[in-house]
């Protein structure tokens, strides 16, 4: 009788002592891991070939990335107003139906979340006060230049958009934004 | 008669002068402003720039009337470029000091919309409100009670079982008892076969049982091993603790604002921390809600901001970057192995899956975890499942026509244009 017991006892506590190795925070056994893990550097990854230890380095300075145009105005007060004043978007006029559709699409997702749908200053954060103060672009002097200057540089409380956006998106956006205001001073 | 008509004259001159007296104290309230309408226009036109008790993109504004003259702040917010430009002493002090960003001109407000912001600015700070600690420990202890009413009730369950178990085996003796006393004899259990003897003796049932043995302990392997490599469900504690339930969740925040690269490269990317600081250079608490049976309460929250702000060098206090950043360690979840292939911008920008297809419920998540198995068997299944998107996608229109003739359908699965080829994705 007890050792039956004994015997019911070992199979549970083997059957407890399987199932605690499944622990959620550590990832799982592998078959061959060799075949798995990278031999290459996957992004972001951690390096020892490195002096500041990860794989992500900064390109070397000077260097420019493929079709990349520089921009001439500079991240200044004075840049500002003169973007304004002389930058103009480059845009095909003739393709203006496909590059809005691009735009309102790449609106919806780096600029609504503040600005609103209809650019009305009331997206999901300001009414849910995270975020305040966001301007009416009706109640705003923009321009084309304007707009595409702080979506590069940002602007107060509003910071750069450039890394999310190249340069063709960030024009689409901008013609996008000056179609809002025309909506919204109509 | 004459002392009536007396009386009631002092009455009407107490009666006039206290109205004068509300009158004026009323119109005295309204020269110095409505601190509630302060508020909906500070929020709606300042906020951006300044809060009222920490330097923000502009300075703190709380106790601002004290500071300046009335005159002079009308000036300064209906165009505070033109005083700078004019010299005026003070403007130029604050334009300096703001490293020379002028403020943006609201010649929409009016006096009065203004004496309301001032209003508003100048109202005493709000002392950290007690009472919501307190609501805090209240329910906290709501919450642990219920556990432990749950906890009582097993108890209570248990000792019946156990009360229940005692008395039959009492009843059980003293029937036995009463029956001796009466002379009742009992007969001794026959001795009969052990049952695992008898089971050995039985060949018939051996087979089968051996076999059923075997085929359960054949189907028990095949799921271990199926599930080596596995990552379903693997949620790793990372360093910062990142909620997308409330980003992406509550705040509705697209998934690909912060992960952009998903649109155009091969990895969906980890944000850099640019671009957290897009909206926590203004978001420095938490303030939404808390999760006290997880420990997840506002402090938490902040604390897990400051960690963000300590790894990009951000001072909140002056405003500015320090320069001394550390990059974060976030624990890789998903990670397909080496030998496959795997295109974000194929799925997400031209197939338009919905991230939520592969990653799950990411918004209900406040810890990330693998939704997908990731396995092949789970890829080929959805490719043989969805339809290939068309719409204003040109490159597809003549192959599309072909092929859709050849297997005589209208429309094309994945894996009938080919996106079950080995070489797609293992090369």
């Amino acid at each position: 009788m007890m050792k039956s017991f004994v015997k019911i006892g070992i199979v549970f506590g083997m059957a407890a002592l399987i199932t605690s190795c499944a622990d959620e925070s550590r990832p799982n056994y592998q078959f061959m891991p060799n075949m798995y893990e990278s031999v290459g550097y996957e992004p972001y990854q951690e390096s020892s070939a490195f002096r500041n230890g990860v794989e992500a380095q900064l390109p070397a300075e000077g260097s420019v990335n493929r079709g990349w145009m520089p921009y001439d105005y500079p991240d200044t007060e004075e840049g500002y107003l003169a973007a304004k004043a002389n930058l103009l978007s480059p845009l095909d006029s003739t393709n203006v139906e496909a590059d809005m559709a691009k735009g309102k699409e790449l609106f919806g997702i780096y600029c609504s979340v503040c600005h609103g749908d209809k650019g009305d200053g009331q997206g999901t954060l300001v009414k849910r006060e995270k975020f305040l103060g966001v301007p009416n672009y009706a109640d705003r002097e923009i321009t084309e230049g304007s707009v595409y200057h702080v979506i590069y540089f940002g602007r107060n409380s509003m910071g750069s958009h450039a890394a999310q956006l190249n340069e063709k998106e960030r024009w689409q956006v901008t013609s996008y934004v000056m179609k809002l205001k025309g909506d919204l001073t109509k | 008669m004459k002392k009536v008509v007396h009386r009631n004259s002092t009455s009407r001159i107490l009666g006039i002068g206290l109205a004068l007296m509300l009158m004026f104290s009323t119109s005295l309230f309204a020269q110095d402003g409505d601190p509630a309408k302060g508020k909906q226009l500070f929020n709606a036109n300042c906020a951006a720039c300044h809060n009222l008790d920490r330097k923000m993109t502009g300075p703190a504004l709380r106790g601002v009337g004290d500071k300046y003259e009335k005159q002079w702040l009308y000036d300064w917010i209906h165009n505070s470029a033109a005083m700078v430009k004019a010299g005026d002493p003070q403007a130029v002090a604050v334009f300096e000091e703001y490293n020379g960003s002028p403020m943006t001109a609201f010649p929409q407000l009016s006096e009065e919309d203004i004496d309301n912001i001032i209003a508003y600015a100048m109202e005493p700070k709000p002392e950290p409100a007690q009472p919501a600690a307190g609501a805090v420990a209240d329910a906290g202890a709501a919450g642990g009670s219920s556990g432990f009413s749950n906890n009582v009730i097993l108890a209570a369950l248990v000792l019946v079982f156990g009360v229940l178990v005692v008395m039959l085996y009492l009843v059980n003796k003293t029937l036995k008892r009463i029956a001796e006393a009466n002379g009742i004899e009992f007969e001794k259990a026959e001795k009969r076969l052990p049952i695992w003897k008898a089971f050995v003796k039985n060949q018939f049932l051996v087979l089968v049982s051996s076999i059923a043995l075997l085929l359960i302990g054949a189907y028990f392997a095949y799921g271990y091993m199926m599930q080596v490599g596995v990552d379903q469900g693997y949620m790793p504690v990372q360093p910062i603790h990142f909620s997308h339930k409330i980003h992406a969740g509550d705040n509705k925040i697209d998934c690909k604002y912060c992960h952009s690269s998903a649109r155009v490269s091969k990895t969906s990317g980890i944000p850099s921390l640019n671009v957290c600081m897009n909206c926590h250079k203004n978001i420095m608490e938490y303030t939404g809600e808390e999760d006290l049976a997880n420990g997840y309460t506002k402090d938490f929250y902040t604390g897990e901001i400051q960690k963000l702000y300590k790894a990009v060098g951000w001072d909140a206090n002056n405003q500015q970057y320090t320069g001394e950043s550390e990059p974060v360690k976030w624990v890789r979840i998903h990670n397909l192995p080496d030998f496959v292939y795997f295109n974000h911008s194929q799925h997400v920008s031209v197939a338009g899956v919905e991230c939520q297809k592969c990653h799950g419920p990411v918004e209900e998540m406040e810890v990330m975890y693998q939704h997908a198995p990731l396995t092949m068997g789970w890829c080929i299944e959805c490719h043989r499942e969805t339809d290939v998107k068309m719409d204003g996608n040109e490159y597809y229109e003549k192959i599309h026509e072909e092929l859709s003739k050849k297997y005589g359908v209208e429309k094309l699965t994945a894996a009938q244009m080919g996106a079950l080829e080995c070489g797609k994705c293992h090369y």
